[in-house]
């Protein structure tokens, strides 16, 4: 039956660099509204850091170091990157504007006496439905590759000050996991003997993308003060297309699919061929941002080899695969363009238990909450479990509901339908 | 079903659009040469607002017949829209995904007036995208 209207309607508009989180998001918003019952824990959201930079330039404690990068900065277009090795040139995430969120977020921030990045953390928390979010950099993921050890330091210094003196303590639902500049372990041990104890520092974190062997002696030290504290450390991948294997790839998305995943395969392998499961047992594992299809490949492949080689990893008590069974994962970026494998992969290493969604916002391949609850295969308690229960079981995050009714997010937007 | 008057043709770009939110729907409504389309706001990858992203020409490969690349070039014939939350693309005409024939936007039903107005038909709210 056909019906003649005279409604009014209201035209939306085109989602641009200067759109509010909220409107970017509305429809993960409402998305939320079938899952209001759930706790919900983003284990890997992140700050452009850059664009504070000045903040944090300003709490680098080493002042010789500070002024080179006031010096820097008196360069033309260098102000938000001084010391950084990145390649701001080059920062194709976007798809060359096609994705506005991860170009910048341009967003009127006016609310009175809240940082202007804990104003948009807390619109991506509302509009994901998400009750915590643990905050990583972004251009700091590959600060592991910068040729100066006493940079890395201290700007980790200085990031890791600004985060837990300036931006934690603004909101209860917002976490940090402690950089650590792995290149300088001594500076690594320092950070942890003096942070490890603060509570909106849940875990440590480093960023993958380096040439550092994680099972050399130089970290044990690090890893006993990490154990002891109780909290986990988690492997943060990233990119490098500057890796000698990379150079030979021509575009972005064939580096970026590769380099995540070459990251984290080098660092597990290191680390289970070594023992360093035996070695630590109490120490608790988080892989980020590698996605879920490199784990049951790698389980594979080092039992394969494991079980004709065992000479050359005599720690070892157990295959490969039980050790990487025990540890923990991040959800995105969410391979599932094959449900099938998908399931086979979370069945591979427990994900009911072991995995932890991720949204990765506001990079370009974020996932919504959505990506874990339109899984057909996952029981109900499964997605509980990876949308937030196994967080706080990682953490120790007492579970609670600390958002808003996404009812209510919606009906604060007046251009959302 | 429900016929929605949007206002005249004249009052869109080529390449243009409007993205109209009713009754709980909403739907972008595409002008690309004399040609209109519609289609409901709603990515088939994740849910995102994929009428409401870029609005760009769809790139190709020039081939030699050689077989050589002569480097990355805008397509005269095709232009696609962005859906802002992860970049998928989708063919104005025709709502389909370059690269996937199976990631597709739904269609909504769209005709110009004899006065020239653009009318939508929004379907019953059970054939509609869930969130």
């Amino acid at each position: 039956m056909l019906e003649r209207t005279p409604q009014q309607f209201r035209e939306l508009q085109e989602i641009t660099i200067k759109s509010d989180t909220r409107d970017i998001l509305a429809h993960a918003t409402k998305q939320a509204e079938s899952f209001e019952d759930y706790f919900l824990v983003d284990i890997d959201a992140h700050v452009t850091e850059t664009q504070f930079w000045n903040e944090i330039l300003a709490c680098i404690d080493n002042d010789v170091i500070r002024q080179m990068a006031h010096g820097q900065q008196l360069r033309p277009g260098q102000g938000a990157t001084a010391l950084l090795n990145t390649v701001p040139g080059m920062s194709y995430q976007h798809v060359y504007g096609r994705i506005p969120h991860q170009a910048a977020l341009a967003e009127v921030v006016e609310e009175p006496g809240a940082h202007h990045f804990t104003t948009l953390a807390r619109r991506s928390m509302d509009a994901l439905g998400l009750d915590y979010q643990i905050v990583f950099p972004t251009p700091m993921l590959t600060l592991g590759m910068h040729p100066q050890d006493e940079i890395e330091a201290a700007i980790s210094g200085g990031y890791n000050r600004w985060l837990i003196e300036r931006i934690l303590p603004e909101d209860d639902r917002l976490k940090g996991m402690l950089y650590l500049p792995f290149n300088s372990p001594d500076a690594c041990v320092e950070l942890v003997e003096k942070y490890a104890a603060e509570p909106a520092i849940i875990g440590f974190t480093v960023t993958s993308t380096r040439n550092k062997p994680v099972h050399h002696n130089n970290y044990m030290r690090l890893y006993s003060l990490i154990e002891e504290s109780g909290k986990p450390l988690a492997f943060h991948s990233g990119f490098n297309w500057s890796d000698p294997s990379f150079l030979q790839l021509n575009r972005f998305i064939s580096m970026h699919a590769i380099s995540f995943v070459h990251y984290s395969l080098i660092h597990m392998t290191n680390w289970i061929i070594n023992g360093l499961p035996e070695r630590f047992p109490k120490l608790k594992l988080l892989w980020v941002e590698s996605g879920l299809a490199w784990i049951p490949y790698l389980m594979q492949r080092l039992d394969h080899e494991y079980q004709m080689r065992t000479c050359e990893a005599p720690m070892l008590k157990r295959l490969p695969s039980e050790y990487m069974r025990d540890m923990f994962y991040t959800s995105q970026p969410l391979e599932k363009s094959n449900l099938k494998i998908l399931q086979c992969t979370m069945e591979a290493f427990n994900a009911d238990t072991q995995l932890l969604y991720a949204s990765d916002w506001p990079h370009w391949d974020f996932d919504p909450p959505s990506s874990i609850t339109m899984l057909p295969f996952l029981a109900d308690q499964a997605k509980r479990n990876i949308l937030g229960l196994n967080a706080a079981r990682l953490f120790g995050l007492e579970v609670k509901r600390t958002r808003p009714r996404a009812a209510d997010v919606l009906a604060s937007r007046p251009g959302v339908s | 079903m429900r016929e929605l008057n949007i206002g005249p043709a004249s009052e869109f770009d080529d390449p243009g659009r409007k993205i109209i939110a009713f009754d709980g729907v909403e739907v972008g409504v595409f002008k690309l040469g004399d040609a209109f389309t519609a289609y409901f706001n709603h990515c088939p990858h994740m849910g995102g607002p994929a009428c409401q992203g870029k609005i760009i020409a769809k790139v190709d490969e020039a081939i030699a017949p050689d077989r050589t690349s002569k480097g990355m070039i805008f397509s005269k014939t095709q232009t696609n829209m962005v859906c802002p939350w992860h970049g998928y693309e989708f063919d104005i005409r025709t709502g389909v995904h370059p690269g996937n024939a199976r990631m597709r936007l739904r269609p909504v039903k769209v005709h110009l007036s004899t006065d020239g107005d653009v009318i939508v038909t929004l379907p019953d709210a059970r054939e509609r995208p869930a969130a």
